[in-house]
């Protein structure tokens, strides 16, 4: 695999390690029973670094393996193959079987759903008391743990009457609001927050991602935003990493990635987006060659550029535009694995001879 | 209240909700969810009716479909469906009017098809049961169906397991539509979908809509969703329709606070990024007037003057 553009990229920041290094991740989950020698890969060969105190968004649709890479890095699946860099060190290799508790206090997950996270017996109190036991946060007396957390809650927007509330009684954004606490209260490095306001209620969604900034800006915590919502992985990333069937296939600064998507998928994934500023943008026959594009291309915007050789059987990273931008995509030529297409626009297959008006009608029949 | 609305497509309505008010009856304290509210829907509209949860907006689809159970009671107002009273109307004209008159797709419609019969089975038994067709029409009409929201008709023999969740809501929609009801009520209809099923979804409700010619109220706390599929749409905070006006008015000019507060809360997709706020915590209305005329086909709830007047009780943050 060439990494042209990855190795530019990492002269151009600081000469620090990054916060989160992943090289060639892997991940396939045996299918079809106890003798079967099926599977089915969910990761292929992602590559991803997240620097200190930088935000990255992964976006992608439902199937597209966001979360089994977030579940992955996280340690909570073990990957088929890869490497996960921490301060230059391979933690799949240092700690073998499972993940190490100096490994949890690096990196903190907050899950999609806080209603499921958060154990309906207990109070607030407990959940934090019991993450600064384990990692010997609290201090070394009982003021000191009191005083920690407190300033747990505040640093979250929570009041620390709150403490003494059961789960029952708070909304979904103050939940979400403990769940991040919880995962602050280790001092972790890195987040992986996974669709973190998907279930909240739109009022306060906006509220959960101005706190991650905060904390970003604050704390210089770096982050992981796992979304398929396009607008606020604008808001909220510095970079927005776009993932197809289990690859990467597009990277770059979140506002010209958006502005100036180059995959066909991405565009795909930005056509779809409601805007009212851009009405009627809905176009079937548009579309249709998006999706035919994203399946089969016969064709890549850089063929021909000889300081970029196209491949079809290597994942091949052109460079858009300003390097300023770090942004990469794929080349097209390169065609997803056979039966990626199976899961990734279910439903919708294409129809490769039939480019007319009505191929997308047709193309979901 | 009284608000002359225009409508797009013939100037009668389809329904006409005026001053309902649903009251959530408690031993010891009732709540009032939705409060005088009053709108309609022209023959061939799309309505959009807008707010973040607990605002009341699913409670007035359950009332239009007189689903609503104790302790949910109709406390005021009236609710006619093409002349007839909907409110005064007997369980045989209920069963009827259900599904033939109007049909409403829930939220996460697509977890309600039943897991143990196939796709078929259930779109036949809504023939058999409300149209009296004999089994083999009911089966050419349901692959009809199907093929009407572009899934294979080989599908009929399929479980909804065996459907993706953005083909088991096409198929939800589809039942539907099955009888050709007037009126399509769409709660939430794409709320656990993804974007790309998302849109695919909604081509395909507007498609139905030209084709069809049914009026909708489309439900959803999705401003940018609402405002590209609805003509007209109002917005509620609290059980009260605070503005209400053409969606692509409310876009460009919206007036009430709370209208604006709920644009806010989402971020743009193209443009600077600016800090959003959101909606801040001390954000609340109470007593929330009737609407006036701000502008041609434009109304919203007067802010700030009469707060003061406190005789009616609206709870505080009924929203939150």
């Amino acid at each position: 695999m060439s990494h042209a553009v990855q190795s530019s990229q990492r002269l151009s920041t600081d000469t620090e390690a990054p916060a989160l290094e992943v090289r060639g991740l892997g991940k396939s989950f045996p299918i079809g029973g106890l003798f079967s020698r099926d599977s089915v890969r969910a990761l292929q060969g992602v590559d991803l670094t997240i620097g200190r105190g930088e935000i990255v968004a992964l976006v992608g649709e439902s199937g597209s393996g966001k979360s089994t890479l977030a579940r992955c890095v996280a340690r909570l699946e073990k990957p088929s193959s890869g490497e996960i860099l921490i301060d230059g060190v391979d933690v799949l290799k240092r700690d073998r079987f499972q993940a190490s508790r100096a490994f949890r206090s690096h990196l903190q997950m907050v899950f999609q759903d806080p209603f499921g996270s958060l154990n309906p017996a207990h109070r607030v109190e407990h959940f934090l008391r019991r993450s600064l036991a384990i990692h010997r946060k609290g201090g070394s007396s009982e003021t000191e743990t009191q005083q920690r957390l407190e300033e747990l809650m505040t640093t979250v927007g929570l009041q620390a009457d709150m403490l003494n509330s059961y789960p029952h009684e708070l909304s979904g954004g103050q939940r979400q609001r403990i769940a991040i606490a919880r995962a602050l209260a280790v001092e972790p490095r890195v987040i992986l927050a996974d669709e973190p306001t998907s279930m909240l209620d739109v009022s306060v969604r906006i509220g959960v991602l101005n706190l991650m900034r905060k904390l970003r800006d604050e704390q210089g915590i770096s982050m992981l935003y796992i979304t398929h919502d396009l607008a606020s992985a604008r808001y909220l990333a510095d970079r927005t990493a776009v993932m197809f069937a289990g690859e990467l296939v597009e990277e770059g600064e979140s506002l010209d990635l958006l502005a100036n998507p180059a995959h066909p998928y991405t565009q795909l994934l930005v056509s779809a987006v409601p805007d009212p500023a851009r009405a009627g943008s809905y176009d079937p026959v548009r579309r249709a060659e998006l999706r035919q594009a994203v399946m089969a291309s016969m064709k890549c915007a850089f063929e021909g550029d000889p300081s970029q050789a196209c491949s079809a059987e290597e994942p091949v990273r052109h460079l858009v535009g300003d390097p300023e931008n770090r942004h990469w995509v794929r080349c097209h030529l390169y065609q997803p694995w056979a039966g990626a297409a199976g899961h990734a626009l279910a439903g919708e297959p294409t129809q490769p001879n039939r480019p007319a008006s009505n191929a997308q009608e047709e193309a979901s029949a | 209240m009284t608000v002359s609305q225009v409508s797009f497509g013939s100037h009668e309505p389809v329904l006409d909700v005026q001053n309902l008010t649903v009251k959530y009856v408690g031993d010891t304290r009732s709540t009032t969810a939705v409060d005088r509210v009053s709108f309609s829907i022209g023959t061939g509209e799309v309505f959009g009716l807008a707010g973040e949860s607990g605002c009341g907006k699913s409670t007035i689809a359950n009332s239009i479909m007189r689903l609503l159970k104790d302790p949910a009671k109709i406390a005021g107002g009236s609710i006619s469906f093409g002349g007839k009273d909907v409110l005064a109307m007997s369980p045989e004209e209920l069963r009827r009017f259900r599904w033939q008159d109007v049909a409403m797709v829930f939220q996460s419609a697509m977890n309600s098809l039943n897991p143990v019969l196939t796709i078929g089975e259930q779109i036949v038994d809504v023939f058999t049961t409300h149209a009296g067709y004999s089994r083999k029409e009911s089966l050419r009409r349901a692959g009809e169906l199907l093929e009407l929201v572009r899934i294979d008709p080989s599908r009929l023999k399929s479980y909804p397991h065996q459907l993706s969740g953005g083909m088991r809501q096409r198929a939800v929609i589809a039942m539907a539509v099955a009888l050709k009801p007037s009126l399509l009520i769409l709660d939430e209809p794409t709320t656990a979908l993804d974007v790309v099923v998302q849109q695919e979804i909604m081509a395909q409700i507007k498609e139905l809509q030209r084709e069809l010619g049914f009026s909708v109220l489309f439900i959803t706390h999705d401003m940018s969703l609402m405002v590209e599929l609805s003509h007209r749409m109002a917005v509620m905070y609290g059980g009260r329709i605070v503005e209400t006006a053409k969606a692509q008015d409310v876009y460009a000019n919206p007036r009430h606070p709370y209208t604006q507060a709920l644009m806010g809360a989402f971020p743009p997709l193209s443009g600077p990024r600016v800090p959003l706020t959101g909606l801040p915590d001390g954000v609340k209305f109470r007593n929330i007037p009737d609407l006036t005329e701000a502008a041609p086909g434009h109304h919203v709830a007067p802010v700030g003057a009469d707060a003061s007047a406190a005789d009616t009780a609206i709870l505080a943050g009924a929203a939150r």
